[in-house]
């Protein structure tokens, strides 16, 4: 995994535990003109991280980034692809906005910045058409691993990132597949990203102050920090796993989404569609409310939606919610879009595997309407054996997926 | 130069379109923008297109409390502006 | 568990909604034309399958326009057209049992051209409120069910031109985990110079200036494809659903589905196509023989199409089922094509008739049985439908009349057709 702060599993998992955070001035491009200035970047060298300059050309930024995290997925799951017959290996990468970075870099080269509206072809990179169709994410992580079953992007806006291992677990469950790669990638910094959410104010404008920008469920905060990364997961059923001795993180025990209904970017304050797909992944899980050890928040730390998953993890776990350390790393590496559902199942996996709550930094003065535990500041060392994590997204799409360990 | 209900009218029409069964051309300065059928975003959309064509630099907040056209042009008339 | 398609809601550049899409297709009446939505007089590739007539005030709100590009407004008046085809309201189901699920390939492209001009030309004030979604991948199905109070699972996928399949193969795996109707398929386009000049790199436009030598599959004079924007956006729902409500009619049902990937070139390893194919008819628990149509993916490419004609022929014997794409005389439609392949299968098995593939002389190389010219009289109980998507995404669809609802071919439809 790749994340702002923290290239590879290890890396990231020290920063979370020690509440750092990795957002920061825009270094990118100048981003003065901008209302939003900070960010969590990530000093990715694709050189360095093992891709050749072919690929570096070939490939957008966040396709970059998914194709090196599933390097170190499979490298780590120890797969022997010598018994595992290609078309019964699949993939499915999420993304929000897929190439939106090269996108706009090259739209800026084809039009002159903006003076032309007849764009000029001839100025085009040969590349461009892996970059109007994202679903090519997908098909560089499957060349990379000879994948030959079913391939594909889902791209749920914020959500892309759990209902792309959501999807890949009912390939493996359906028998389309034995083995998945499945992740998320996002690399929106640029300017038309900015733009857009300075447009709606949905991101911070704590510009002097960028290291503690982004304020999950404290009354001070007013909008997400952007972020970039990729987590790559190699799933597989449980008892392929063990029959081949790998390494098991976690079990993916419940996955389910809803949707709102009710407005592309806004939410209702119960949190009525969230609480139902936490729900139905619970049942599917075959677990009470109870049986959750902890709740990797969505928390991205814009006012609606911190009150709106309060009152959805009220709803479904009713007092548990209160006794449940709940907490959001967006407030240490900020919000990846697509990306950041990926992530967020890996800090998940990880608490699991570690027996530690990651904290929600920066979390001074709670809310008052947001009055859980929310692990402020400091990791915890805490007994997890089974995670909720949840995310909510433009269009309305809300997630939720349970995560078990083995009993230890 | 004061901002007059059919500048905003025109704008949130260009901005945003008008709502369904919404007669915009009627008494509308104390309807809530909400009984307008306009969302936050659709005060945000307003907002930014105030601020480029008449130069009138509303506050976010402010601006998306609003509650009706007559709250939203007080906050124009009271914040300093001028025609584009 | 089988999943119905009990609505149709079409917007296609030779028909808009699903009668008139049906009867120009039938006729052999195709709409690839000179770009009208912008100057493509200076660009190597000038003919595209356009929607024309299409006034998006005349069928959606006014709050709706500034938040939408085109495609999306094509696409909700396409849901519109299926729901209201399918008889269902918002009190037909409980709202956490409809769900969305839609393919997309580019998102909302125009807009997000403009968007870009606006920020790059004038400055970041000048970017759209609703460009934060107007443009992205999930637009459609995230407008779509808030149009509709669908509270479901929703989903997109994005395979390039194979996704209009997967969508409705994604809407079906919903529809088996316990949801009750599902709205999917797909609508695309991205017909503006950035987007033109996006699609040029791929490097699989025809340069034709001529509409009837522009996309010519199975051809020897193959070269390219002409991109259109439009699909179909259809209604599935459980039968046990369907039948308890009373649904007013049934296309068809979706019997099976399979998608595989094409090793990376130069591997030696065969494409995966015939897989895909293979793997539909075994999971609608069908053999070759009892295939009666062959709905092609037809790429126009010479590779792409041989790789197509011997996955057909080694499945089904050389000649052995007939084939045909309408799709001359709409253009690809990216994530919009599958789907509405999907609708023509369907109206296929509905009328006893199966729509020709129009301009095109089959090269004597692809050994296939293609209906060319006119419309083709025949009793179609099971369809196969193919989309494949650029990199290497195969996705094939088995879809068969629903019981007791099979038609033979039919004269009245047989004259409508040499009336064409």
């Amino acid at each position: 995994m790749l994340s702002p702060g923290g290239q590879g599993t290890k890396e990231f998992w020290s920063l979370l535990c020690e509440g750092r955070t990795a957002t920061r001035t825009i270094s990118f491009f100048d981003p003065s003109p901008f209302r939003s200035q900070v960010a969590a970047e990530i000093d990715f060298d694709p050189l360095l991280a093992g891709l050749t300059a072919r690929e570096v050309r070939r490939m957008d930024r966040a396709a970059q980034l998914a194709v090196v995290a599933a390097r170190e997925a499979v490298a780590d799951s120890e797969l022997s692809f010598d018994e595992l017959d290609p078309s019964r290996l699949g993939v499915t990468i999420g993304t929000a906005v897929g190439a939106t970075t090269g996108l706009e870099r090259e739209y800026r080269v084809v039009s002159d910045d903006g003076r032309l509206h007849q764009v000029d072809h001839r100025y085009a990179t040969p590349h461009l058409y892996d970059y109007l169709v994202p679903s090519s994410f997908a098909a560089e992580v499957a060349w990379d691993h000879g994948a030959e079953g079913p391939v594909a992007v889902v791209s749920t806006g914020c959500t892309s990132g759990l209902d792309a291992v959501g999807h890949a677990c009912g390939l493996i469950r359906e028998g389309s597949a034995e083995v998945m790669i499945a992740g998320a990638a996002d690399a929106p910094i640029s300017p038309i990203t900015l733009a857009c959410f300075d447009a709606i104010k949905a991101t911070t404008n704590r510009n002097d102050d960028p290291a503690h920008a982004s304020r999950p469920f404290d009354a001070t905060r007013n909008g997400f920090v952007l972020g970039e990364g990729a987590a790559v997961f190699v799933l597989e059923p449980l008892e392929r796993a063990r029959r081949r001795g790998a390494r098991i993180y976690a079990e993916i025990v419940g996955f389910a989404s809803r949707c709102n209904a009710f407005h592309m970017t806004g939410l209702r304050p119960d949190g009525a569609e969230m609480a139902e797909a936490i729900g139905l992944a619970l049942r599917e899980a075959r677990l009470r409310p109870t049986a959750v050890d902890y709740i990797n928040a969505h928390g991205s730390g814009t006012k609606q939606n911190d009150r709106h998953e309060t009152a959805a993890f009220k709803r479904a776990l009713g007092d548990h919610a209160y006794r449940v350390p709940v907490s959001s790393i967006k407030s240490m590496i900020g919000h990846s879009l697509g990306a950041i559902g990926s992530l967020e199942i890996a800090a998940s996996v990880l608490a699991i595997q570690n027996d530690v709550v990651p904290p929600t930094a920066n979390l001074h003065s709670p809310d008052p309407q947001c009055d859980l535990d929310y692990v402020p500041l400091s990791a915890r060392e805490w007994p997890t054996r089974t995670v909720l994590s949840v995310g909510s997204g433009f269009g309305g799409f809300q997630s939720a997926m349970v995560l078990r360990g083995e009993p230890s | 130069m004061r901002l007059t209900l059919d500048d905003l009218k025109r704008v949130l029409i260009e901005g945003s379109g008008a709502g369904e069964g919404v007669d915009l051309d009627g008494d509308i300065l104390d309807v809530t923008f909400e009984q307008l059928g306009y969302d936050s975003l659709a005060l945000l959309e307003t907002a930014s297109r105030l601020a480029r064509e008449y130069r009138i630099d509303l506050d976010d907040d402010a601006a998306v409390a609003a509650s009706t056209p007559r709250d939203l042009l007080d906050l124009a008339n009271a914040t300093e502006g001028e025609p584009a | 568990m089988t999943t119905l398609v009990t609505g149709i809601g079409v917007v296609a550049p030779n028909g808009l909604g699903a009668d008139d899409f049906w009867a120009a297709t039938l006729a052999g009446r195709g709409a690839l034309s000179p770009v009208r939505r912008f100057d493509a007089r200076d660009y190597p590739a000038r003919l595209a399958g356009e929607v024309p007539g299409f006034d998006a005030a005349a069928y959606l709100p006014s709050r709706l326009l500034p938040q939408t590009d085109h495609m999306t407004r094509l696409a909700l008046v396409a849901a519109d057209w299926a729901l209201a085809d399918a008889g269902v309201g918002p009190d037909t189901y409980d709202p956490y049992d409809m769900g969305v699920i839609t393919a997309s390939s580019a998102g909302g492209f125009e807009f997000g051209q403009r968007e870009l001009r606006n920020l790059w030309s004038q400055g970041s004030e000048y970017v759209s409120a609703y460009q934060a979604f107007a443009w992205f991948y999930a637009v459609n199905t995230g407008q779509i069910s808030i149009r509709h109070q669908m509270k479901g699972p929703s989903g997109v996928v994005v395979t390039d031109q194979a996704g209009g399949l997967d969508a409705l193969a994604q809407a079906h795996r919903q529809l088996v985990r316990g949801s009750r109707l599902i709205v999917s398929g797909g609508v695309d386009g991205s017909l503006c110079p950035w987007g033109w000049v996006a699609q040029l790199a791929g490097g699989r436009l025809s340069t034709s200036a001529d509409p009837d030598r522009a996309f010519q599959p199975f051809d020897d004079a193959a070269a390219g494809h002409v991109p259109g924007e439009g699909g179909a956006i259809l209604v599935l729902e459980d039968a046990g659903a369907a039948a308890e409500r009373g649904a007013p009619r049934v296309y068809g049902e979706l019997a099976g589905y399979a998608a595989t990937f094409d090793p990376l070139p130069g591997s030696g390893r065969p494409p995966g196509l015939r897989r895909a194919i293979e793997g539909a008819l075994d999971a609608a628990g069908v053999e070759p023989a009892e295939i009666d149509i062959v709905f092609a993916d037809a790429a126009a490419v010479p590779e792409l199409d041989q790789v197509e004609s011997d996955a057909i022929t080694a499945v089904f014997g050389p000649g052995a089922v007939p084939v045909t794409a309408p799709k001359t005389m709409t253009g690809r439609l990216y994530a919009g094509g599958g789907a509405l392949d999907v609708v023509a299968a369907l109206l296929a098995i509905r009328d006893g008739v199966v729509p020709p593939t129009v301009n095109v002389e089959r090269a004597a190389r692809h050994r296939l049985d293609l209906v060319t010219s006119r419309a083709r009289p025949m009793t179609v109980s099971r369809a196969l439908v193919l989309a494949r998507g650029h990199g290497g995404f195969n996705s094939a669809l088995v879809v068969r009349a629903a019981p007791g609802t099979s038609r033979h071919a039919n004269e009245e439809v047989h004259d409508a057709t040499d009336s064409g």
